[in-house]
């Protein structure tokens, strides 16, 4: 559906730098909505989650969610921000049929929280993302396109709207415009987000779903020649909806503006569309013909006032943050910086620190989790946390690799049969007989008797064909059925053939 | 003092989406003003030493606790729309966006 040309994304560093903004909205994962008492709850039938509030009825008064306040504050102390001592609510006025009220409630001059920043490692550089403000809103009703072949509203014969997502808190982070990034400008978005949304988890308050539209992203972009002294005009690609289109959305506009920008023309400032298909980014309304939301201090809300107590009692209840959290198990775990951002990548993170706790050691947890569940996944396409085993029973089955009674052939078997749901790896090894035999009285006289009866090749071994030992070793395996350790068995031999 | 112009009005009624005739756009613009300089009356009061405020009433921290309330039978919510479908609010076409 594009048609815009593109230039090579190596050279639009050459000539250009970017700036990027984000502006990233989270849905509060509260059991009510912001301004009255309507469960939020996803994916109810639609209209049935709504009341006079929220529809906006004449005579209707909103009265301010306590708990979502207090997570607007966790965000904005987890980011450093300033907390207000006193803000207010405004209406932000526009007519669009996913807003009932004919004006969304928000924060325009006085945010709940301003400031602070967030640094992301991109390939072993760290980033400075300084954050403008974090406020708190609410979210608009859904809109489904009728008529239209494509479900999109161009051809669409008229619209049809839910409003059970109308009135749920938003909380809106805003970064400051982030210059500097040069190339990594796609990776640093992807990242800023990246860690954003594991802050927002961390502290509990969204569910931050990005594929249910509880973590949702517009994304602005300038380029600017090299060192310029202004920055360029920039658009805002609107509903970047996951990770990997944060970067995608922000490369290709890179690759847009340069080439507009190569031919003598000019940026214009609009919003634009991100197409997941595509990877592309289509015009949208331009924001030169005058957006005027004609904000005003909402008076039906009176003002919050967060006091020093309250903000204090909010940060000591604070959970360990993500990045904290990374420097403390990569120390414990004696691993490498570049190691932990595989983890982090991989979704392992969690993953590994319980099958610690659960006993294994470190190096075993990686191993299994990074090596065949990681592979296992992939093949799925599902994610690590969504395979059907446990921690526990992945540090249980590293366990019977340590003591010895399982190889790590027969793990992986082990592993095959625990995700197919035949039970714990314990269960699983006693059920099948899969254990290995150590050096029991039972291998030892198969050893033993391997050498006794052929003479032959253990002269042959000690007079130096070392590789006829081979011979041995089958011979011990197919007494003991396969379920010996190969490489306990060889060493068994070699201690009683070459010592003597 | 005439403070609004015609194509200030022209703007406002393009905003709350008000078809206004080129008449109207005299007289209103006219009426309009009469309001605004009613208004700007506050102005002239002496309070030099009075804070801003948006709010009449002196409170602050007015909260609910996080608890579900029963919504509205849909029937009763979609009762008020001009046209509903499929348990929906039926909306005309939007223009002017995504494309």
């Amino acid at each position: 559906m594009s048609t815009d040309r593109l230039l090579d994304f190596d050279e639009v560093a050459t000539r250009y730098e970017p700036v990027i903004g984000l502006e990233t909205h989270v849905e509060l994962g509260t059991a009510s909505k912001m301004f009255c008492g309507c469960s939020t709850t996803f994916g109810a039938e639609p209209n049935t989650q709504t009341c006079p509030v929220c529809l906006g009825l004449p005579g209707s008064l909103p009265v301010a969610n306590e708990a979502a306040v207090a997570a607007t504050i966790k965000i904005g102390l987890a980011l450093g921000s300033e907390i207000a001592s006193w803000c207010r609510f405004a209406r932000k006025n526009y007519f669009y049929p996913d807003i009932p009220k004919g004006f969304q409630t928000s924060q325009y001059d006085e945010p709940l929280c301003v400031g602070g920043h967030l640094d992301v490692v991109v390939d072993g550089e760290t980033h400075r993302v300084e954050i403008e403000r974090v406020h708190l809103e609410e979210d608009t009703g859904k809109n489904l396109h009728v008529g239209g072949s494509t479900g999109r509203i161009h051809g669409a014969d008229h619209s049809l709207v839910d409003y059970n997502r109308a009135g749920i808190p938003l909380v809106e982070i805003v970064t400051k415009p982030v210059p500097g990034a040069g190339l990594k400008a796609p990776e640093v978005a992807r990242a800023y987000v990246t860690e954003l949304r594991e802050i927002v988890q961390a502290l509990g308050v969204s569910d931050v779903r990005m594929e249910q539209g509880s973590l949702r992203c517009d994304v602005n972009i300038s380029l600017n020649p090299v060192r310029a002294a202004e920055w360029g005009t920039r658009t805002e690609t609107k509903n970047v909806n996951s990770l990997r289109s944060v970067e995608r959305a922000v490369r290709y506009e890179m690759r847009r503006q340069a080439v507009v920008l190569d031919e003598g023309g000019r940026i214009v400032q609009e919003t634009r569309h991100f197409h997941e298909d595509t990877g592309s980014t289509s015009s949208g309304r331009s924001k030169e013909e005058a957006t005027d939301y004609r904000y005003f201090p909402e008076p039906d809300l009176v003002p919050i006032a967060a006091d020093a107590a309250w903000i204090e009692e909010l940060r000591a209840g604070l959970p360990e943050l993500p990045a904290a959290r990374r420097e403390r198990l990569q120390q414990e775990w004696g691993i490498s910086g570049t190691e932990m951002q595989w983890l982090a990548n991989a979704g392992a993170l969690g993953l590994v620190e319980q099958t610690v706790a659960a006993g294994a050691t470190p190096g075993d947890a990686r191993k299994w989790w990074l090596g065949d569940l990681a592979r296992r996944a992939n093949e799925a396409g599902s994610e690590l946390a969504e395979l059907a085993v446990t921690p526990a029973q992945v540090a249980e089955l590293a366990g019977l690799v340590e003591a010895g009674t399982i190889n790590d052939k027969l793990a992986r078997q082990v592993l095959d049969s625990v995700l197919a749901g035949r039970g714990g790896p314990a269960d699983v090894v006693a059920a099948q007989g899969l254990a290995v035999l150590g050096e029991s009285d039972e291998l030892v006289a198969a050893v033993e008797a391997a050498i006794a009866g052929a003479p032959d090749i253990v002269a042959k071994v000690q007079s130096g064909k070392v590789q006829a030992l081979g011979a041995l070793v089958g011979a011990v395996m197919k007494t003991t059925r396969g379920t010996a350790d190969a490489a306990t068995v060889k060493r068994m031999l070699e201690e009683r053939v070459l010592s003597s | 003092m005439s403070s609004l112009s015609r194509t200030d009005v022209e703007h406002l009624a393009r905003l709350a989406r008000l078809a206004v005739t080129d008449e109207e756009l005299d007289l209103f613009a006219g009426q309009l003003d009469v309001v605004l300089t009613a208004v700007a009356r506050v102005g002239e009061a002496p309070v030099a030493d009075v804070p801003p405020t948006s709010h009449v009433v002196p409170l602050t921290n007015v909260f609910r606790p996080d608890e579900v309330t029963p919504s509205l039978p849909r029937d009763a919510v979609l009762a008020g729309a001009p046209a509903a479908e499929d348990d929906r609010f039926r909306v005309p076409r939007i223009l002017q966006e995504e494309a």
